[in-house]
């Protein structure tokens, strides 16, 4: 058992990385998540891998792309206008069935916005990062030690599935310090026959590629990479249940505003509040089936975000009417406070109550 | 009696060492396997003016590391005190250096110790180790964990490469111990 | 039964696939020489190239080693990595004007600064050909686009760039050389700059690029035969070719060694890090 040290979250990340097996490591500054880049730079050359400081974010997230079709373990990460500026090459990723992880520190926006956390960039995860039919597996972790096992399980899963991974952090994770304990330095690596790495004469040459000019080839590779979609969906969802047992009001918020809600359940049992909390883990694929779940004692929902109210769609998408499902939100930088959370839960018991 | 649970705002000019000050506390915390969290203030804040970080200990787990109303604050420079003093919790405890604070603001409800730290650092020839003599009067005020402990949190803090300042450290927080 | 002699057939490196480039088109005469290089060093097996957004987007088909086609102007970036994570395999990008010197600028200057052990083969046609023929940012003055209807006007639409002149002045340049390959000569001047690029690249010696002034009889409105006599009546005085930088030539053995003489009174550069 590793020991556990006190780690802010951008290093912890970065040092489950490399644990991870990620050798090539894309960055360009910017606040929140300049941590992150500097340990990787620091780390990197004693590792016998490469860190590089791109020119800009276009430029690392088509790094990322190249180190993927070279059959790496690769990274890059970055903070809300900069991950705008990667959906290009996360496009592309997706496109050629790439495998990678991007990390996103979020902050404030939109436009330069804030370098402050937030949870502004919901929808952009988990619906339009880029141009085209696609989806990546978004996780959403919630305190320092998950920021590094995350990091390790979405290397996993990207080589799994074939697909970009991200890592939906905010400043508040990035920047905090909490104890943690780092995971083992991975094993063997998953053999890669697709990779464009020389054919040494030994192979047919393979080709990354997203580019199919005939209509019919590339509905075929949607609907076939729509099967892998089905499969995340169905196998991949990720979530954590706080005194949901018998929960009227249940919160559901996920990274660091789910710390505040988790607090501000435990205010409201103490007043007698049956509320209770779902923390979705993975952000797409949604957790539906768990959310679902609430449904038989659920009188009422509050999506609790830092942002102006966008998972609160996806939770609606899930109660479907059977219960009022409503939105707390604190945003441009803001970090919600228990008591604000608290007041929203009773006045939503209110409502709901008798 | 000693007073476990902690949210503590340390603030004060960069270069006065409350990151690290606030680091000390949390692996105290860590070392007793408690719940802990640490968290800087960022960006621009930092180029020169008022540097603060909050740091919670507590026997559940941390829901905002971000503290607002913190029941300890720690402020080394008059601006920290202005900000802060009236977000101290009723029954708080606020410690100042009062070698670098001018003006005290009126405040009832909580225990205000002002402790000359800077100076008795100059004094007694460990500059710059005024954050650990304040460090050491928080623990003779709340005995937030065992003594023994905080010397190993110290000696967790202080970078392989510096070991030489392991010995000053120590000593100034003792005195601040003694305050 | 006399015997067969080969005396001419289609490179290992080049699949079978029919190209869908323009009669007169000079992009598989180069695909070819790429090829050809590639054979004769043996190192087909061993190279991964990078196709761009353009008239040759689609050589990832044509190309029998290794492919991956890149965003657009993207593609200094894709080798960029792909090197890193195999140095030993020959890396190169093909590109044209439009994908390196106007939406891929920032990409080709850094690739060439960082000194990238990668080869850029870059077609300048002075148009963009996929989308039909439009100003580029190697478009002469007062020639006419669809996008420079009235010609290209300095006033409003600035000049062209001329990319082995600007990039020739990066310390991270082992050899840049600007050919054509408008008759046989010019071709086998062409092919000698390619094998040398890749050459370079095997050695170490830093970022290798080789311009190819070519033709678009197509978006040029033209017939291929006048097509070349418009290139190098307009083309060539403005492009001048010949060799931009050689490392080897200036009597260093990479970029790197060059660039450190450069610098030889600064010492901060001399001494390594603090």
């Amino acid at each position: 058992m590793a020991e556990k040290v006190l780690m802010k979250g951008n290093e912890a990340l970065a040092a489950a990385a490399v644990r991870a097996g990620c050798r090539f490591y894309f960055g360009y500054p910017i606040t929140p998540q300049t941590e992150l880049a500097a340990y990787m730079s620091k780390v990197m050359p004693k590792v016998g891998g490469t860190f590089l400081q791109a020119e800009s974010e276009i430029s690392a997230i088509n790094m990322l792309y190249g180190a993927a079709a070279a059959g790496a373990r690769a990274m890059t990460s970055s903070s809300s206008p900069g991950i705008s500026l990667k959906g290009e090459g996360i496009s592309y990723m997706a496109g050629a069935d790439l495998p990678g992880v991007i990390v996103n520190v979020e902050r404030g926006g939109p436009g330069l916005g804030s370098i402050q956390p937030s949870q502004q960039d919901y929808w952009q995860a988990t619906r339009a990062m880029g141009h085209g039919d696609f989806f990546m597996i978004v996780y959403a972790p919630n305190t320092v030690q998950e920021m590094a096992d995350m990091v390790f399980t979405a290397f996993e899963k990207a080589d799994e599935y074939l697909t970009p991974v991200m890592i939906l952090a905010d400043g508040l994770l990035g920047q905090m310090m909490e104890p943690v304990e780092l995971p083992d330095e991975i094993g063997e690596l998953p053999e890669k026959p697709w990779a464009t790495n020389g054919h040494k004469n030994q192979r047919e040459h393979n080709i990354a590629n997203s580019l199919y000019l005939q209509s019919d080839e590339l509905e075929a590779k949607l609907l076939e990479r729509a099967k892998r979609y089905e499969a995340i969906v169905e196998k991949e969802q990720l979530s954590e249940g706080f005194m949901l047992e018998d929960a009227e009001i249940v919160l559901v918020a996920f990274g660091a505003s789910s710390r505040i809600a988790r607090s501000a359940v435990v205010k409201a049992r103490e007043e007698g509040i049956k509320a209770g909390l779902l923390r979705p883990i993975t952000l797409w694929p949604f957790p539906e089936k768990a959310l679902a779940e609430t449904l038989s004692t659920a009188k009422a929902y509050l999506s609790v975000e830092m942002n102006m109210g966008q998972m609160v769609d996806d939770v609606r998408l899930v109660v479907e009417g059977r219960a009022p499902v409503e939105h707390f939100g604190r945003t441009g930088g803001i970090i919600p406070t228990p008591d604000e959370v608290l007041c929203a839960i009773r006045s939503l018991n209110e409502k709901v109550g008798e | 009696m000693a007073q476990r649970e902690l949210s503590i705002v340390l603030s004060g000019f960069g270069g006065q060492g409350l990151l690290f000050a606030g680091k000390v506390i949390a692996q105290a915390g860590l070392l007793e396997e408690r719940y802990v969290s640490w968290l800087p203030s960022y960006g621009p804040e930092m180029r020169g003016g008022t540097a603060s970080c909050s740091v919670v200990l507590s026997d559940d787990p941390v829901g905002s590391p971000l503290v607002t109303t913190p029941n300890v604050l720690i402020a080394m420079n008059q601006p920290s005190v202005d900000k802060f003093i009236d977000t101290v919790s009723e029954g708080g405890l606020v410690l100042v250096d009062s070698s670098m604070v001018q003006d005290m603001p009126a405040r009832d409800g909580v225990t205000i110790c002002e402790v000359p730290a800077t100076k008795l650092a100059d004094e007694n020839g460990f500059k710059t180790l005024a954050n650990i003599i304040l460090t050491g009067k928080l623990f003779a005020e709340t005995e937030f964990c065992d003594k023994q402990t905080l010397l190993d949190a110290v000696a967790k803090c202080v970078p392989p490469k510096k070991q030489e300042l392991l010995e000053p450290n120590l000593k100034a927080l003792e005195l601040g111990m003694q305050q | 039964m006399s015997e067969e002699k080969i005396v001419f057939q289609r490179p290992e490196a080049l699949t079978s696939v029919n190209t869908h480039y323009c009669p007169g088109c000079a992009h598989g005469i180069v695909h070819r020489l790429v090829a050809e290089a590639m054979d004769e060093m043996d190192m087909t097996g061993n190279a991964v190239g990078v196709a761009p957004v353009g008239c040759s987007v689609l050589a990832y088909n044509y190309f029998s080693c290794d492919m991956i086609e890149a965003a657009h102007g993207r593609a200094p970036s894709v080798a960029t990595a792909v090197k890193r994570v195999n140095p030993e395999n020959l890396v190169f990008s093909y590109q044209g004007d439009g994908d390196l010197a106007s939406i891929g600028m920032a990409e080709t200057v850094h690739a060439a600064t960082r000194g990238e052990n990668i080869t850029v083969i870059f077609y300048n046609n002075a148009i963009y050909g996929m989308t039909g023929g439009q100003m580029a940012p190697t478009t002469l003055p007062n020639q006419v686009t669809q996008t420079s209807p009235y010609g290209r006007d300095t006033k409003t639409a600035g000049y062209p760039v001329r990319v082995c002149e600007l990039l020739s002045t990066l310390d991270g340049v082992a050899y840049a050389e600007r050919v054509t390959v408008d008759k046989p000569s010019s071709v086998r001047k062409a092919k000698k700059a390619i094998k040398k690029a890749f050459e370079y690249q095997m050695a170490g010696r830093g970022y290798t690029i080789v311009e190819i002034v070519g033709t678009c009889p197509t978006n040029w409105g033209m017939t291929p035969k006048d097509a070349i006599g418009w290139l190098e009546e307009n083309m060539l005085p403005y492009y001048p070719l010949g060799v931009y930088r050689d490392c080897v030539e200036e009597g260093f053995e990479t970029a790197a060694e060059a660039a450190l003489a450069r610098a030889k009174d600064v010492p901060i550069v001399q001494g390594g890090v603090a």
